[in-house]
């Protein structure tokens, strides 16, 4: 009894303290779902995800905007130019002053380079893109920069994953990094690694950006989720890849 | 046209049970959901699939509403002689979509 009054106190330090996974014990969220939904991810032939990346294959190659230029124009052989590339992101951009994630990159090379309209956000063809941009990355590690640039930015994120939001007063820490492997219903609590964006979710039935994973768990905790591309989400998004820094792209990944 | 995804071995041995798995891109709008403004998305699902071998049919399935986007088939068939192996999805307005792959059988 002596022993659970303890443990229970420690538990409640711990969780005001919100501990962080150390680098051994971190996991994919890979690791944590149905042998049959890993099977699914494994084989490029049962992946969904791969259709996107074949649709992002040819929008690659599509002339697009008033310049009637594709992004192979520039950037050529994607398999080898975009290799590591979604690594690194989000990436800080000086013109604007705060970082672009992927999806934002991609739009704004858009709108600057081949003057076409950018994508919508969650948009078949901007999730395929990235989809296709992030694929040349699979097995690499993340290596997203933390650089003084990028510094408030990583601290921003870092508060916002801390911070107890919405009804349920919750923080992101106190579910992925205090409770991790526990099961929240039937689903078991992953460590929010973002390691498979643009992930196809089988809920979803389509590939989604990690910015709409963000917004379910926060309409989940019932907090208003951020807006797509928000400075906010960025953020927290740079904080996630930094905090799964060295771990292995797997994208397309397959979650339930 | 929706983007396929096929994987059945290029060569077999007589006899032998292969495997063949098939993705397609497809939204499988049921027709029961609403859109936000209380219109009803109509039904829009392949529901016919054909699998043939050297035309002669070796599979097929009859689709319906409740499968998910993308459908997903997988089956076996025995590799009886070389030839073609050709995939038919069939959807809701009638158009019907035809891959081709060819097979070695020794």
């Amino acid at each position: 009894m002596k022993a659970m009054v303890l443990a229970l106190i420690v538990a409640t330090a711990a969780a005001a303290a919100a501990v962080e996974i150390a680098p051994g014990d971190r996991q994919s969220g890979y690791d944590f779902v149905s042998p049959e939904t890993r099977a699914m991810q494994d084989d490029d032939t049962a992946n969904p995800g791969m259709l996107g990346v074949l649709q992002g294959e040819t929008l690659w190659a599509a002339k697009a905007g008033a310049t009637d230029r594709s992004c192979a124009d520039c950037h050529g052989d994607a398999r080898a130019t975009m290799k590591g590339v979604a690594a690194r992101y989000p990436l800080f951009e000086p013109a604007l002053a705060r970082p672009l994630d992927l999806e934002g990159r991609i739009n704004r090379c858009r709108s600057e380079h081949q003057r076409a309209a950018a994508f919508a956000a969650e948009s078949a063809d901007l999730l395929a893109l990235t989809a296709f941009v992030a694929y040349q990355s699979r097995g690499l590690p993340i290596a997203v920069q933390t650089n003084a640039e990028l510094k408030p930015f990583l601290e921003l994120g870092s508060e916002l994953f801390h911070r107890r939001q919405g009804q349920l007063n919750l923080s992101c820490s106190q579910c992925h990094d205090d409770n991790w492997g526990k099961r929240l219903a039937g689903a078991v609590i992953p460590q929010a690694h973002p390691t498979g964006y643009p992930v196809y979710r089988l809920e979803w039935q389509s590939l989604g950006s990690l910015q709409r994973r963000l917004r379910n768990c926060m309409t989940g905790m019932r907090a208003e989720p951020y807006e797509y591309g928000a400075p906010e989400a960025v953020a927290l998004e740079l904080y996630l890849m930094a905090r799964a820094h060295g771990m292995t792209i797997e994208t397309p990944g397959v979650r339930p | 046209m929706a983007r396929v995804l096929i994987n059945l071995p290029a060569q077999a041995k007589r006899g032998e049970i292969i495997e063949i798995k098939t993705l397609i891109g497809h939204p499988m709008e049921t027709g029961y959901r609403l859109g936000p403004t209380g219109v009803v998305f109509p039904r829009d699902i392949i529901n016919r699939f054909v699998c043939t071998y050297n035309g002669v049919q070796v599979f097929g399935a009859e689709l319906h509403p409740a499968i998910a986007a993308n459908p997903f088939i997988a089956f076996f068939t025995v590799a009886t002689e070389s030839g073609e192996i050709a995939f038919s999805w069939t959807d809701d307005h009638g158009q019907t979509q035809t891959e081709v792959r060819q097979i070695t059988v020794e």
